[in-house]
């Protein structure tokens, strides 16, 4: 083989000139044409589409598109059509960040709705901050954020694990527990405030087993035996999941197969929905439980409603609904509203404009955005069923606000996030009197 | 050192277009036609950060015969010496508000800085260690490989093996790390905003450096009395090992320098991105890596960094205008070029017959 | 009743006359034959009125409530909840659903027209209180299967109450498996009674002793408030068991690996055919067995719909099939791609890398990127217990499918005609082309062959994993390090290579956790790798230096 680096011959510079030339200028045409798009408002989606992550996060951005669709039959907002904007981050996080920012400066979206892994959100939440955008974030996650840019409307651990934790003592009497999660910061916290909250109720740390396995882990024999090993001390045990994604189907199938039934040792799982259900058989399933703040099994007109244009437009009558569906539907109906109050979708009117607005949720009640940028939710508590539904077994009487900063982490327990005047504080210290971080400056 | 058309061309290019993007960025006023908004700058100097990654791929596969399929590692734990030291500038800027320990640290429970976090609140020192603990790595990992005389595919499945055991180390969030979140919420670098259009541009221009920086170096180093050593023993080594040459030495100093300037590369990456984290290690970015160099042609360094900027920007643009169908295109660009461009693009633009006269010059 | 001559009433009815006396008897019996006759169907209307209310509570207290009646219907009511076909009215009236969808009544078992029902909803309380109630109800049941399930939830339950009919079917019980579960159930129940005698209790400590799996060290730890001699005795068992349980352990540590190993097997086979006789690394090859998994879902749903008689042996379709689709997969792309690329091995790695990229996202059009539910047929669900092993039948069959595989994947390749041919290719491809084979030819075909070996895999590979558009990338690294850790081209060393891999791990896993232990295991392979640079089994021979 020859040694030389081809040179680049006098034909090939001008081979080479004329592409970059024409490069220069489609990418020029591109951006004038993304700058000139007036007269409709442009909503940002940010989902996974490719990537680990896609399973979750492509019906998201499909109820997002039926949500807009929704909208402008309606007659759009402020008298313009809504666009979609989607973009595929490919379960990327630094393209996240990349994503995000182009959706705000180059395609001036006024919100986007997307993020799943609270990874991917902390990759984009500088980007928000900076440029002063609004992010719709809909799914369950660790808390300990409170954000100016962002709108939670999925749970936060005190709207989700905590009442599981409640119904299982008080239902199924259990005394011993297993905190089995993937490695990564929302089982970790969730597991840190779980076991805080135990202790406190007088369960002995001997009688509380913690484990953590990485993403995907596939090979679930030993530690379904450890678990049963676990259980067979005599009190009845229960197990707690913050097991993520994928690996969850393993891992059922795995208890399924070893005999763990639900009146042995009931499961009650976070991040398990009907979305992670359709690709397991579940009948060996039967009785395990999952906590959530909707089901679509929730017996109500406007769920109803719900679910049937959701298979219209899907053209699929299969296709599952899940709660950060529902969050999805809440939030944007906010946006709307908020939208609609302020007259414009200025970021900083429409961050205003946003607390305090309530709309309908799917199970029957209303939800209400706090000065803490996360909404009042009803906690449901699912069994599963053999078709892969869940039947609910207990709800919460009312709503639950969320507790972003976890009270039982020690650097956070004195911090309150608040939004109104005078304090316009995400981390205000009670006790100190200080805004710690998150300042609107 | 002689520069020929390439060379110039290329140095030229890649310090011109940043420059000409950070000018404009700078001196425009937001608005006008002229202005380069932000987000390319942004962009640009990632790129510029992957050629250096696709450079040092180059290098050793290139050059050396050594096809590395775990190269992003060094690119990551570069990113990882610079990221600790922006942690750290953090302060108590966090979101928990606690002046020595990041974010992470506070919310796992840790009371102090673990001893290898010591010293990364220089600036100095996280250079340093983005210089030598890739290297490091590096030369340990090559002595033994090349002691052994691993080759071929064995060698590119054990720098697999490399790459993927420290992706699941660093996603263990008893590791300090920052786990599966990384590093991420920077503030500023040096005493500058980090989010700032003159940090931004700054970068750029410095990322734009760094690469002919390198571009030079590695020319030096393959015209050079060892560079042809090096493409002895990347057609033929046992002939080489016979003329008396040890082509373990050689590939270790070519491995070593080229794992050296990845974590360069990675260094300058994550202050432009904002954030660091263990899917950086994920054997499919080594793989994009060589994509990289085989589309802009291996073998030819001025390729590396075209194939770098050429297939990202095509995966910026499709993720954005066929989000649903990107990956068919990017997959079917990485077929169409190996079956139709052996060469990659640089050899659509080379003189037509190569000829061999490099060592007959060189003997001169 | 003789007792009336001594009762106080006595010698107040002894002072009236006769006949009157006979009058009073005869009232008193009319009226405590009055009282009595309602209350016979009391229990049971309570229980039906309980079962329909809507709340878990009363559905509880309902289920206990028929039991302790004693009525005759109450197997097949409880069975029918168990079975989720058990419908209500707010009138208080109860259906059973049957098979063809029609009604019967609960209580009187014949067919009726219900009207607008509800189905009786359950939780897992409730479930756990049906089991055991079901338990004692089926303790005389004429099938021995059912009498084993009955004697095992009775067991599980440990109610005192069930003792005397415990006692009835004990002597009635001819079976030798059914009647030592009787007797192990027995002892949970005397265990549990505050009246049973101390020696009673001894003798029921040393039953469980005997049985010494988990379940009944669970029941012998969460017993309380024993005597002293019983509590020793207990503790004794305790410290037994788990003895005994360790050394179970290590055996079970060793088929975990073997499991493992074998799923390895299956993914990197096909690697290693295409590897040894091509030099091709084909990072398509995850792929190839995400085909194999798909394939198997696409029958399943096909089944579900044509032939759902045939269900359960879905997966004897789904395999030769699978290999198929693969293998001609495997042949097209050959054809297509690879050939072009002869003599460059490391760019047929970049040009299948695209290639893989593009089968993902085709898959993800198609099926779309969820999860698809691909079931396990009943024969291969739930486990076995060996002495103190848990041998899941998954994973069993997975082992025994990798043997099958593994010996005809050898036979195939000494004893063939197209076996010879490639090992020659293999072994020297010149000389071999020399010697008049058609080497293109052989090369399409091993492709073929690796592709639908991975087909196969991808079908067992279903049972325990996800099916989703990336299982193709979980397996690929696991499957390289397989190969190259064995040794290019031979399957014995791929075997040993597999099966060491698994069991490592395995050993590990309990000890450092599942990361630590993958960790160490890939480390491992690296500083392997440097003492025997060809793996394990290299293949010997100048011209395979190249």
């Amino acid at each position: 083989m020859a040694i030389t680096e081809p040179t680049i011959s006098r034909r090939g510079l001008a081979r080479l000139g004329a592409a970059a030339a024409t490069i220069a200028a489609v990418g020029a045409v591109k951006t004038a044409a993304a700058a000139e798009t007036s007269g409709t408002i442009k909503v940002g989606i940010l989902h996974s589409l490719s990537g680990t992550m896609a399973i979750s996060e492509t019906t998201l951005k499909d109820v997002m598109l039926m949500l807009i669709e929704q909208q402008n039959a309606k007659g759009g907002l402020l008298g313009k059509k809504l666009e979609a904007v989607v973009v595929d981050p490919a379960s990327n996080w630094p393209l996240f960040a990349e994503k995000a920012r182009q959706l705000i400066s180059v395609d001036k979206c006024a919100a986007t709705f997307g993020c799943w892994t609270s990874v991917s959100r902390k990759s984009v939440l500088p980007v928000f901050e900076e440029l002063n955008s609004i992010l719709f974030y809909p799914v369950q996650y660790e808390g300990q954020e409170c954000s100016r840019n962002v709108f939670y409307t999925g749970a936060a651990p005190n709207q989700q694990a905590i009442p599981a934790v409640d119904y299982l003592m008080k239902e199924n009497k259990v005394k011993r527990w297993v905190l089995a999660g993937t490695d990564y910061v929302y089982p970790r916290t969730t597991n840190q405030i779980l076991e805080a909250y135990l202790i406190a109720k007088g369960v002995a740390k001997d009688d509380i087993m913690i484990n953590y396995t990485p993403f995907g882990h596939s090979d679930w024999q030993n530690i379904v035996a450890s678990i049963k090993k676990f259980g067979s001390a005599g009190k009845k045990t229960a197990v707690v999941s913050t097991i993520n994604g994928d690996a969850n189907v393993p891992f059922y199938k795995e208890l399924g197969n070893q005999g763990l039934k639900a009146t042995d040792i009931p499961v009650v799982a976070f991040s398990v929905g009907e979305e992670e259900l359709a690709g397991i058989d579940t009948k060996p399933l039967l009785g395990h439980l999952a906590a959530w703040n909707y089901f679509q099994s929730v017996d109500t007109p406007i769920n109803k409603t719900f679910i049937d244009a959701w298979h219209a437009y899907t053209k699929k009558p299969t296709r599952t609904t899940n709660d950060p569906m529902e969050a999805h539907f809440i939030g944007f109906n906010m946006w709307v509203k908020a939208v609609e109050a302020a007259g414009t979708t200025d970021s900083n009117a429409v961050i205003d404009a946003m607390l305090g607005v309530s709309v309908p949720n799917l199970s029957g009640g209303y939800s209400a955005m706090m000065p803490n940028h996360h909404i009042t939710k009803p906690v449901l508590i699912g069994e599963i069923q053999a078709d892969g539904q869940f039947n609910i077994v207990s709800q919460t009487p009312g709503l639950v606000v969320a507790q972003e900063w976890s009270p039982y982490v020690a650097d956070t327990k004195d911090l309150i996030g608040d939004w109104r005047a005078p304090l316009h504080c995400g981390a205000f210290n009670v006790k100190t009197g200080h805004c710690t971080a998150g300042k609107k400056a | 050192m002689k520069l020929d058309r390439t060379a110039y061309l290329t140095l030229g290019l890649t310090i011109g277009i940043p420059l000409v993007l950070a000018l404009l960025n700078q001196a425009t006023p937001a608005g006008s036609a002229l202005h380069v908004p932000t987000y390319v700058v942004a962009l640009a100097g990632k790129y510029l950060c992957f050629a250096m990654l696709a450079l040092a791929v180059d290098l050793v596969w290139g050059f050396a015969g050594i096809l590395s399929l775990g190269h992003a590692a060094f690119f990551a734990l570069g990113g990882y010496a610079m990221g600790m030291y922006l942690m750290r500038q953090i302060g108590a800027r966090g979101v928990y508000g606690n002046a020595e320990l990041p974010d992470f640290m506070v919310f796992l429970g840790w009371h102090e800085l673990p001893w290898y976090w010591q010293g990364s609140q220089w600036f100095p020192f996280a250079v340093l260690m983005a210089l030598i603990v890739p290297g490091a790595l590096a030369m340990g990992f090559g002595w033994l490989a090349f002691r052994s005389r691993v080759t071929g595919v064995y060698l590119s499945i054990i720098t697999q093996a490399l790459t993927y055991a420290l992706l699941l180390a660093f996603f263990r969030n008893d590791m300090g790390f920052g786990g599966n979140n990384g590093m991420t919420d920077f503030k500023d670098i040096l005493g500058f905003n980090i989010q700032a259009d003159s940090t931004r541009s700054a970068l750029l221009v410095l990322s734009a450096l760094c690469l002919c920086a390198q571009y030079l170096v590695a020319r030096f180093v393959v015209r050079s009395r060892f560079g042809k050593v090096l493409i002895a023993v990347r057609d033929t080594e046992s002939r080489t090992r016979f003329l008396g040459y040890r082509p373990e030495a050689y590939k270790l100093v070519v491995w070593t320098l080229s794992a050296v300037m990845a974590g360069i590369g990675g260094a300058l990456y994550v202050p432009q991105v904002g954030i660091i984290n263990p899917s950086e290690f994920a054997p499919g970015n080594s793989i994009e890596a060589v994509i990289w160099v085989a589309v802009g042609g291996r073998g030819t360094l001025s390729g590396a960094i075209l194939g770098a900027v050429a297939v990202n920007f095509g995966k910026t643009w499709f993720t954005g205008v066929l989000p649903d169908y990107w990956l068919y295109a990017l997959g079917a660009l990485f077929i169409f070029v190996t079956l139709f461009l052996p060469k990659g693009i640089m050899g659509l633009f080379a003189k037509r017959p190569g000829k061999p006269v490099a060592i007959l010059e060189a003997a001169k | 009743m003789g007792a009336a001559d001594s009762s106080p009433a006595a010698p107040a009815l002894l002072c009236l006359d006769n006949v009157m006396r006979r009058l009073l008897a005869f009232f008193l019996i009319a009226a405590v034959s009055l009282a009595s006759a309602p209350s016979k169907a009391d229990p049971v209307d309570d229980a039906v009125a309980a079962l329909s209310s809507g709340s878990f509570d009363s559905v509880h207290e309902g289920v206990d409530e028929l039991v302790a009646s004693g009525s005759p219907r109450a197997a097949a009511i409880i069975g029918a909840l168990q079975n989720g076909k058990l419908y209500f009215r707010p009138d208080h009236t109860l259906y059973i659903k049957q098979d063809d969808g029609t009604y019967v009544g609960a209580l009187t078992g014949t067919p009726i027209d219900a009207g607008n029902v509800k189905p009786v909803r359950v939780n897992n309380t409730i479930r756990g209180a049906m089991d055991a109630a079901l338990g004692a109800l089926r303790l005389f049941s004429p099938e021995t299967a059912a009498r084993m399930t009955a004697a095992e939830a009775v067991f599980h339950a440990a109610d005192p109450s069930a003792l005397p009919a415990l006692t009835k079917a004990l002597e009635k019980e001819t079976d030798p498996a059914v009647k030592t579960r009787m007797e192990q159930a027995r002892a949970a129940v005397i265990l549990a009674s505050a009246e049973s005698a101390e020696a009673d209790r001894l003798a029921a400590v040393s039953v469980l002793r005997v049985r010494g799996d988990i379940d009944a060290r669970g029941f012998l730890a969460s017993l309380s408030d024993q005597p002293p001699a019983v509590a020793e005795a207990i503790a004794g068992a305790l410290t037994a068991i788990d003895r005994a349980a360790q050394l179970w352990s290590v055996a079970q540590s060793i088929y975990y690996g073997l499991s493992l190993g074998s799923v390895l097997l299956l993914a990197a086979a096909g690697l290693a055919i295409t590897f040894g006789v091509m030099g091709v690394i084909n990072m398509a090859h995850g792929e190839m067995v995400m085909i194999g998994a798909y394939t198997t879902f696409a029958v399943q749903q096909f089944m579900h719909a044509h032939t759902p008689g045939m269900y359960g042996a879905s997966l004897l379709f789904a395999v030769p099939l699978a290999f198929m689709v693969s293998g001609s997969i495997g042949i097209v792309i050959e054809r297509t791609l690879i050939r072009w690329l002869y003599g460059r091995p490391l760019e047929t790695l970049l040009a299948t890398w695209g290639l893989s990229l593009v089968l993902q996202q085709a898959v993800r059009s198609i099926f779309g990127a969820n999860n698809q539910d691909v079931d396990t047929p009943a024969w291969m669900s739930g486990a076995t217990a060996l002495g103190g092993l848990t041998l899941t039948w998954n994973r069993m069959y997975i082992i025994l499918f990798s043997a099958v595989v593994l010996a005809g994947l050898m036979a195939a390749l000494r004893y063939t005609s197209l076996g010879l041919r490639m090992r020659a290719v293999t072994q020297n491809r010149r000389m071999a082309a020399a010697m008049g084979i058609r080497t293109p030819w052989i090369d399409a075909l091993t492709f073929g062959l690796g592709s639908g070996i991975a087909g196969m895999a991808g079908v067992a590979l279903s049972q325990i994993d996800n099916v989703s558009p990336n299982l193709g990338q979980s397996y690929i690294i696991d499957s390289f390090m397989v190969v190259v850790f064995g040794g290019v081209g031979n399957l014995w060393g791929t075997t040993l290579g597999a099966l060491t891999l698994g069991i490592v791990n395995k050993f590990l896993e309990p000890v450092a956790g599942a990361v630590v232990a993958k960790i160490v295991v890939l480390v491992l392979l690296i500083l392997f790798i440097q003492r025997r640079p060809r793996g394990m089994f290299p293949l010997k021979g100048r011209a395979v230096e190249s």
